[in-house]
């Protein structure tokens, strides 16, 4: 059956990032320690949590270009506020990150839904806008390691329970979004929007207010790994993550998130991060230049979209009666 | 069982000139199986528009119960309890059985949705109907009767007070019939009213108790269906007399110019075998689904996997892209005008050029002189009613509508033009137009094939009726042979092989 | 489809304003010599604009094109490396971008796959490819005519001394016109009209809406080489991030333009006008030490307030 051929692809994204680790580690058997899991988990735990605001907006037949921006913009308010107010506990900071950047996503929903404008061109528009902003508020200085707050630099290096604070953020995310997808609501209505938005006015969901809903998560999401980020490179600057919206939309597109709307599921959407994790960790042991990252990530964004488009086509209705089908 | 459940009184509904419901009144009693019968453009789909709250009424007032109603929109009338089951069905194809029916009010176990109970209801209500599939299929894995059946479905597990069946049979099989007419059975007892909207008077007689007939917007009779007949129904469905609708078809068939032999396709269609000739108006009966515009678009060149041979006037045409059939001076004029046939944004010239830019060009470039001296000659002969040239064809009426894309097709001079429902959803004094457009395009020397649902369309308009039924071509009627019984027995499997219509009216009033 | 409406007569009071308010705050930016020394900045992206306007009017969109660009770069960089003449080296840029430009077309038109999401792919492909083939190196010393066709005048070249317009600039303008010919006056241009706008309609009225897209994206491709052409010869050298970005200002043109992303609407006259409002206002904001990225922000925030406006304007007379 079809749902067969779903539940296959998953499989077949988590066998071929094992396949890939595994033929890694026969090269660098060091690709397979668990420290090395963990450098991947690390790196990887941004990513996931920028995949799963991205995975929501796609869910609706939307996309939000701006994350990067939305990133780096409240990457740097927080680290603006860390370096005014040293004093500040880590907890303020969280809250502002994820307020900052639902404001920031929030302003994205709001111009998609009050003026049904489409929300490539709005994403693209604020990735600039946002962007400039971070240079206007800093006036175009870097902060660097000795002026990020400490509670910034340690929130993604402590440990709890042997895994790092990051990875414990991402999964947290990743649970939260796997729970407000599928038992949620509001989540399920998510999934009907975007397949069908004119049904889902009819049954009375509540469309705009949910499209506003997840732009708004996405820039939440987006402050959060902001924050997340410069902690983690203590750094903040104006051209933190340039480009990185592309990436993520990609890990969403490996993952089987259909730009098309209504298809997606968090686990494919993590294994699409897994995915670029294991092939990104792969490349500096097996000696490939990093340089090489793009370019592949780019090819096998190619290669999963014609696979998901292969196993989404019909071809034609039955109405010819299925042999041995009773009359 | 007879407390009245539903009325309607004095409903009005004007759409800017034109009168869609005048003074409409209906009543329904609860457990009642009431029949809204009339033709295309007499106001039925405007009623269920009134009564689901897509629409609101001019003049008029609902009561449900006794209860006066006032919709703002749809989610008003549902929680009222009116349903509608349309043609159309409002699905979500990624999600399972079950989700759709619940959609919008899915059920919670503290914060969170609990399937297990959702699936577990909604399998009890399909069981109930009869439906052979899990409640936890996708929607996008089942058949169009399917999912026709999740929406009823949906509508009893709504617990709705009346439920609106629009066209439900249209694309069923005899087996899915029958096990229909149990469930409107079922529906009966639990004393929901339901209104029946069909074309197919076997099944008044075979389901309903009452009988609504609108005609031009207005109620012109009512009754129960033990006192009534056919030739009543169809005397207050059509009103005035039958040659003022139709006009006379002055058809001289000559030679053959089309001859299609073998179409198939894997999944759609399969042998079809016919010949038209010039002058001759072929008709292309079938119920909703049975895969005659499917087989159109394949001699159009639109149908990929369709294979065939097609001789057009004794050349043999390959049909691979539509270019070539219109070459060889075919034209298709589509089901779909707003999707299909025009496009919405482009001005009614634009629209009329747009399947010839290369014949009114001058070598690359546009001819604006050509193109409006078309749209001249076009709009004239036509009588298209639009502003000027440059309108837009969303401004225009449904009916003008269709003219520019019938214009667009004329204007290229064609030997053979297939109509595809040339007539659904425009009122009745354009549908005047369209009929006397087609009796021009025979006089001049067209070959015409018309597909169309609307048995009184086909049978006085063509000289030739081929069935379609399941993408099967089943039977062929010509001159005297064509008559309502035999054609809508062929087109529904009825015809003396399967189980005949009165053992099922039998079968529903025990 | 008409070149000059509403919108276009807006652009050009916008950029009449501009050149207003330029002209009173920065001395000098309205000689001949300023100007004409302001199109440098803007002529490639023109060019880049002209080929994603027709993509956009035919409901698809291509955001590789500033990475084709790249490649068709390092094409040229390569060539001239293994000794290739000028003429060998122009063809190499063209070749290149052909080929990258089909790419996408093939995944477009053969396997139906979203424009979108190709050209997400190819974009990381081929600047992946770039960055892969110099690391952080580039190459340069390119023949004398690059540099010529990049930086010179035209009265330089044809002897009259007093026409400054620089060659990149008139080949914008020829392609220009060109480009708005073909959209506005063909045949073929109106089928890709008809494509944008309703694509089954278009199909069913015997339109073969997938060879126009594959050329369309072939052409972007072309355009893409051209502007590698003028940009190398320029800047003289190939580096990875060359022309990094520039798909966005090219989208903004477009849109500021007046083409509607959804497709079947839209004008090059409206796209030529916003190339030359947003070049000059870049230029312009250079000439006040303006810094780049807060040019971006401001570009971004036309971007959007260009499409919340008309949105507007609609609204009025509903209210009244």
């Amino acid at each position: 059956m079809k749902t067969l051929l779903h539940i296959r692809r998953e499989w077949l994204l988590l066998a071929i990032s094992a396949c890939i680790a595994l033929a890694v580690g026969l090269r660098a058997p060091v690709f397979l320690t668990w420290r090395n899991a963990l450098d991947i988990a690390n790196d990887s735990a941004i990513l996931a949590i920028l995949v799963m605001g991205q995975m929501l907006v796609l869910l609706t037949r939307g996309i939000d270009l701006s994350v990067a921006s939305n990133l780096a913009l409240t990457g740097m308010a927080c680290a603006l506020l860390g370096k005014a107010f040293p004093g500040v506990s880590i907890v303020v900071l969280i809250a502002l990150a994820l307020a900052v950047g639902a404001l920031l996503g929030g302003l994205n929903g709001w111009l998609i839904t009050g003026f049904d404008l489409p929300p490539i061109v709005v994403t693209l528009g604020t990735l600039s806008a946002y962007r400039g902003a971070i240079f206007v508020a800093s006036k175009g200085a870097w902060i660097s390691d000795q002026d990020i707050h400490l509670a910034i630099k340690g929130l993604p290096r402590a440990v709890w329970l042997g895994l790092p604070a990051l990875v414990w953020f991402a999964l947290l995310v990743l649970a939260l979004a796997a729970i407000f997808l599928t038992l949620r609501k509001t989540g399920r209505e998510i999934y009907a929007l975007g397949g069908n938005p004119h049904a889902a006015t009819y049954v009375g969901i509540p469309v705009q207010k949910r499209l506003r809903l997840v732009y708004t998560l996405s820039g939440a999401l987006a402050g959060l790994a902001g924050l997340l980020w410069v902690g983690r490179y203590s750094i903040a600057y104006t051209e933190l993550a340039a480009g990185y919206e592309l990436t993520v939309v990609a890990a969403c597109v490996i993952g089987g998130v259909s730009i098309g709307g209504g298809v997606g599921t968090v686990l494919g959407a993590a294994l699409g991060v897994l995915f670029i994790g294991v092939v990104n960790g792969a490349l500096p042991v097996i000696q490939v230049s990093p340089f090489w990252q793009q370019a592949i990530s780019g090819a096998v964004i190619l290669v999963s979209v014609a696979l998901n488009a292969r196993s989404e086509r019909r071809s034609g209705r039955q109405i010819l009666e299925r042999q041995g089908a009773a009359a | 069982m007879s407390d009245v459940l539903l009325t309607l009184s004095g409903v009005h509904k004007s759409y800017g000139a034109t009168r869609a419901l005048r003074g409409v009144d209906l009543q329904l009693q609860a457990g009642e199986v009431l029949a809204l019968v009339g033709e295309n453009g007499a106001g039925k789909s405007t009623l269920v528009k009134m009564l689901t709250g897509v629409v609101p009424m001019d003049e008029g007032a609902i009561t449900l119960r006794g209860q006066p109603q006032r919709f703002r929109n749809a989610q008003d009338a549902q929680a009222a309890g009116i349903l509608a089951v349309h043609q159309e069905t409002v699905m979500f194809e990624e999600l399972s059985v079950a989700e759709n029916i619940f959609v919008g009010r899915h059920l919670l176990r503290g914060p969170f949705v609990d399937w297990a109970a959702m699936n577990a209801q909604a399998q009890t209500v399909l069981d109930e109907i009869g439906a052979r599939f899990a409640a936890t299929t996708l929607v996008k894995d089942l058949s169009l009767a399917e999912r026709h059946l999740v929406e009823i479905a949906r509508a009893l597990s709504q617990k709705a007070l009346v439920v609106i069946l629009d066209e439900p049979t249209a694309a069923l099989s005899q087996a899915e019939i029958r096990d229909f007419y149990g469930i409107v059975r079922k529906l009966r007892q639990q004393g929901v009213g339901v209104i029946f909207i069909t074309h197919k008077f076997d099944e008044i007689f075979a389901v309903a108790d009452r009988y609504l007939v609108l005609r031009d917007g207005a109620a012109v009779g009512t009754g129960a269906i033990a006192d009534a007949s056919e030739q009543e129904l169809v005397r207050l469905m059509a009103g005035r007399a039958i040659d003022q609708i139709y006009p006379h078809i002055d058809a001289r068939p000559g030679e053959e110019v089309l001859r299609v032999e073998n179409l198939s396709h894997p999944s759609e269609f399969q042998g079809l075998h016919f010949s038209l000739r010039r002058g001759e108006i072929l008709g292309f009966y079938g119920l909703v689904g049975s895969g005659r515009s499917e087989a159109m678009l394949a001699i159009m060149g639109l149908n990929p996997q369709a294979t065939g041979t097609f001789t057009v006037l004794g050349q043999r045409l390959d049909a691979r892209r539509p270019g070539d059939a219109i070459a060889a001076g075919i034209a298709y004029v589509p089901e779909e005008r707003q999707r299909q046939g025009g496009i919405l944004g482009f001005s009614v010239q634009d629209n009329i050029s747009l399947a010839g830019l290369a014949r009114f060009a001058n070598g690359p470039w546009l001819s604006a002189l050509n193109e409006s001296a078309l749209c001249q000659r076009m709009t004239e002969r036509l009588r298209i009613k639009t502003a000027s040239p440059h309108t837009l064809l969303s401004g225009l009426s449904g009916g003008n509508q269709q003219k520019v894309v019938i214009a667009k097709w004329l204007g290229l001079d064609p030997k053979i033009v297939i109509l595809d429902e040339p007539t659904k959803g425009i009122d009745v004094g354009a549908k005047q137009a369209v009929y006397q457009l087609i009796a021009e395009m025979v006089q001049e020397g067209l070959a015409v094939i018309l597909v169309s649902s609307e048995l009184p369309e086909v049978m006085h308009l063509a000289q030739r009726v081929i069935v379609m039924r399941r993408g099967l071509q089943v039977a062929e009627f010509a001159g005297a042979q064509i008559q309502a019984e035999a054609i809508v027995a062929a087109a529904s499997g009825l015809d003396g092989t399967h189980t005949p219509a009165p053992a099922l009216q039998q079968e529903v009033a025990a | 489809m008409k070149a000059w409406n509403t919108w276009e007569r807006v652009l050009l009071g916008l950029l009449v304003l501009l050149m207003v308010v330029f002209g009173i705050s920065q001395p000098g930016f309205l000689s001949a010599d300023t100007l004409a020394d302001s199109t440098f900045n803007f002529s490639e992206k023109g060019l880049l604009a002209l080929a994603i306007a027709l993509l956009i009017v035919c409901g698809e969109i291509d955001l590789s094109i500033a990475a084709i660009l790249a490649l068709c770069s390092l094409a040229m960089g390569y060539s001239m490396r293994a000794g290739a003449g000028p003429g060998l080296i122009v063809l190499a840029a063209l070749v290149t971008g052909c080929v990258a430009g089909a790419v996408n077309g093939v995944l477009v038109t053969r396997y139906k796959l979203p424009s979108i999401v190709v050209t997400i792919g190819t974009l990381s492909l081929y600047r992946g490819l770039a960055l892969v083939a110099l690391g952080d190196q580039s190459i340069s010393g390119y023949p004398e005519l690059f540099s010529t066709l990049g930086n010179a005048y035209l009265g330089e070249v044809i002897g009259q001394r007093w026409l400054v317009l620089p060659i990149e600039f008139v080949l914008l303008m020829v392609c220009a016109v060109a480009v708005g010919l073909f959209l506005h006056r063909t045949v073929v241009g109106r089928r890709i009209y008809a494509i944008g706008a309703n694509p089954v309609a278009a199909r069913f009225s015997g339109i073969e809406a997938d060879r126009y897209r594959f050329l369309l994206f072939v052409f972007a491709g072309l355009m893409a080489a051209l502007a590698a052409i003028l940009l190398t010869g320029r800047i003289g050298s190939t580096r990875p991030n060359i022309a990094m970005g520039w798909e966005l200002d090219a989208i903004t043109m477009v849109i500021l333009g007046g083409v509607a992303i959804e497709g079947g609407r839209g004008s090059i006259v409206g796209t030529m006008l916003a190339v030359l409002l947003l070049g000059l206002f870049t230029f312009g904001m250079g000439m006040a030490n303006v810094t780049g990225i807060v040019m971006s922000m401001v570009i971004g925030l036309l971007l959007i307030v260009s499409m919340v406006l008309p949105r507007l304007l609609q609204r009025r007379p509903a209210r009244a």
